[in-house]
């Protein structure tokens, strides 16, 4: 024997099964040319995944197959197919298909001496000739065991038909029921050995999971987990998420998270986009609130949002969204937002995964929320959380969604501790936490970390106001952080004093004022004062110049009187 | 046991008396000419000589030369005997040695523990 074959080489043909996922992790398809074993316990999904197998085959890849139920007979198996949109009777009018019902009833055989199975051959022969097909499923084949008693007989023809089909290169699957203590009731495992792939329908706490497994594939490498499978109107489809690794590129363009504020905060330009943000806080803080403006600016920049919904019905998002200015409704017409509401408790968190991964994959949204993750735990474990929310992320970092995530975080324990699980998957991770002070109730935001950007450090408290959302620097004082009626007050409190400084500013200046005033009213008495004198002054000169000249005038007259007596 | 002295197929359909009222109608499937379809065609005829002498018609199919006449019986293994007439059908698989065996399976014989 060869080693064995790491990669799937040119050696090992397969054979695509154009079931979304199991090409994935079957890298590529069942090995072609041999048997694959399907097996499950009952209403696994055995027979859906066979006809899908031939089905696709007939249309995508054009090669016939032929459908030997044992258990259904053509109509029944047309009937139960058309729910999932697969028309057979066509697909058998255009030779593409070949139903082929095989009855067995213990009660209707007498078995008397030797015989084979020759007959089943010849039939499978005769539809596999009409068509030339390809592909070969027989569902179940063990029913065989219930209507023939030769147990030994049928081992032995039931070797030598799977011999049979792969001397003649037909790729078969081959349905098995889950058995006790075997893959199947009848151990048919054994004589199938190229692969197994064994499904499940697993219930935990009241929700079943269907998973599927690969649990063997000869020559071919293959993922080995249990891949979680949705069973829907589409049909069967697997989501081999698990298997991503960190090979996501990263983007520089930024997105705005909707508030101007909170933007400055994140380096002056938003999240990035294709990053993980995660937004946490006690009950009432307004987690959802930021994830809604978020949504918001996504949609009113023309991309499209798919909104999960844990907690709240979508008319009642969009009720409580208006009442803080954000009108969704129009969004929701436009089919820019959709919001998906499911409580995690329909069903499991893989299944969660799956339908959020189909829808997002069908509706191709470039931002995506998810409201809160913290109720998963309700179906699931922590840690499992953890892995679906990593493989969630991982996938949408993959395809450049950014997606925003609430967690709530419950009252009293460290905020940062129950998150831990998630938040270093997180890209950005915003903290919301209540400031409780003075008999009131404030919010308060900050920006724990965010990878690859300088954001701000500091605390602001976060209004949530009738006319949306603000942010307010909170007061920092030598009292610790002051937020709401405590901000106000000491706000108030500075202004007052700033005020009254004002105040005694103006009146020193009116004093001022004043003693200049006087000042200058006492110059202006004095000058008065200073004038009247000398007016006074004045007086008594131009007096004392009258004087002079009448006393001058008098002495003329004398001397010329006297002239008169002397000369 | 008795000696069975005509083992070669004959494939001419219609076997047994004409002259009497065909009241069973008989098929055996076989693919090709392999000893247990030899076997169960002698075990058979020596069966219908015996108990339904006159009363019966056999119509051998090889389904190597017919194979979508498998269909319509659901033949899974060969050799089948099919009692098409009288009603209801009834299915005997093998080659026909155990006669005990056969001739309840045409209800030619009651059960020992039933009726």
């Amino acid at each position: 024997m060869s080693n064995e074959i790491k990669k799937s080489g040119p050696s090992l043909e397969k054979s695509l099964t154009g079931i979304a996922g199991l090409d994935e992790i079957t890298n590529g398809g069942l090995p072609k040319g041999r048997s694959t074993l399907v097996c499950g316990a009952a209403g696994c999904g055995k027979t859906v995944l066979a006809m899908q197998f031939l089905v696709n085959g007939a249309i995508e890849y054009n090669e016939t197959g032929v459908f030997m139920a044992f258990e259904e007979t053509e109509t029944e198996l047309a009937q139960n197919f058309d729910s999932l949109g697969f028309d057979l009777e066509e697909l058998v009018k255009q030779k593409k298909l070949v139903l082929e019902h095989i009855h067995l009833e213990r009660s209707e055989i007498e078995e008397t001496g030797e015989y084979d199975l020759e007959g089943l051959f010849v039939r499978l022969a005769y539809a596999i000739d009409t068509i030339g097909a390809q592909r070969v499923v027989m569902d179940t084949i063990e029913s065989l065991f219930s209507g023939l008693q030769n147990e030994s007989i049928l081992r032995a023809e039931i070797r030598r038909l799977f011999r049979w089909l792969k001397d003649r290169g037909i790729t078969s699957i081959v349905t098995g029921e889950k058995g006790e203590k075997s893959l199947t009731r009848m151990g048919i495992e054994e004589y199938i050995s190229d692969c197994v792939i064994v499904l499940d329908n697993r219930i935990n706490d009241f929700i079943a999971t269907r998973r599927l497994r690969i649990l063997k594939y000869r020559g071919s490498a293959h993922g080995g987990n249990e891949y979680p499978f949705l069973l829907d109107e589409q049909g069967l489809s697997v989501q081999p998420i698990t298997s991503i690794g960190l090979q996501h590129s990263a983007s520089t363009e930024r997105v705005s998270s909707g508030i101007p504020a909170l933007d400055k905060m994140l380096g002056g330009q938003g999240y990035y986009r294709g990053s993980s943000i995660l937004v946490s806080g006690t009950a009432g803080v307004g987690k959802s609130t930021i994830a809604a403006y978020f949504a918001y600016a996504a949609c009113m920049r023309g991309e499209r949002c798919c909104y999960f919904s844990m907690e709240e019905s979508a008319a009642q998002i969009i009720r409580n969204m208006k009442s803080i200015g954000l009108d969704f409704t129009p969004l929701v017409e436009k089919g820019l937002l959709i919001i998906h509401p499911a409580r995690p408790s329909v069903f499991g968190l893989e299944m969660h995964l799956v339908t959020m991964q189909k829808m997002i994959d069908a509706y191709k949204p470039q931002v995506v929320v998810l409201d809160p993750i913290t109720n998963l735990v309700s179906v699931g474990s922590m840690i499992e959380v953890r892995s679906m929310l990593t493989r969630l992320i991982d996938w949408l970092k993959v395809e450049q969604i950014t997606s925003l995530y609430t967690s709530l975080t419950v009252q009293g324990s460290a905020a940062a501790n129950t998150e831990v699980g998630i938040s270093s998957l997180m890209d950005t991770w915003l903290l919301l936490r209540d400031i409780e002070s003075n008999g009131e109730r404030n919010r308060g935001l900050y920006v724990l970390k965010s990878r690859g950007m300088s954001h701000s450090n500091q605390i602001r408290e976060f209004l949530v106001t009738d006319r949306g959302v603000k942010l307010i620097d909170a007061y920092l004082g030598t009292g610790g952080v002051l937020t709401g009626t405590s901000r106000l007050i000491q706000e108030e409190k500075d202004k007052t004093e700033a005020a009254a400084l004002q105040q005694e500013l103006m009146q020193r200046q009116r004093e001022l004022e004043c003693k200049r005033e006087a000042l200058e009213a006492q110059i202006n008495s004095l000058k008065g004062k200073f004038a009247a004198e000398e007016l006074e002054l004045q007086r008594v000169m131009s007096q004392c110049q009258e004087i002079e000249q009448a006393k001058q005038l008098g002495k003329e007259r004398i001397a010329r009187s006297r002239n008169t007596d002397s000369e | 046991m008795k000696t069975l002295t005509n083992p070669e197929l004959d494939v001419s359909p219609v076997r047994g008396d004409t002259e009497h009222r065909v009241e069973w109608e008989l098929r055996l499937y076989v693919a090709g000419q392999t000893p247990k379809c030899v076997a169960a065609f002698s075990n058979l005829k020596l069966i219908c000589e015996e108990h339904l002498k006159g009363q019966y018609r056999i119509e051998l199919i090889d389904l190597l030369e017919n194979p979508q006449l498998g269909r319509g019986d659901q033949i899974l293994a060969i050799p089948t005997l099919v009692r098409k007439l009288p009603t209801p059908i009834k299915k005997i698989i093998g080659d026909l040695s155990n006669t005990e065996r056969v001739l309840v399976g045409l209800d030619l014989r009651p059960v020992k523990s039933g009726l």
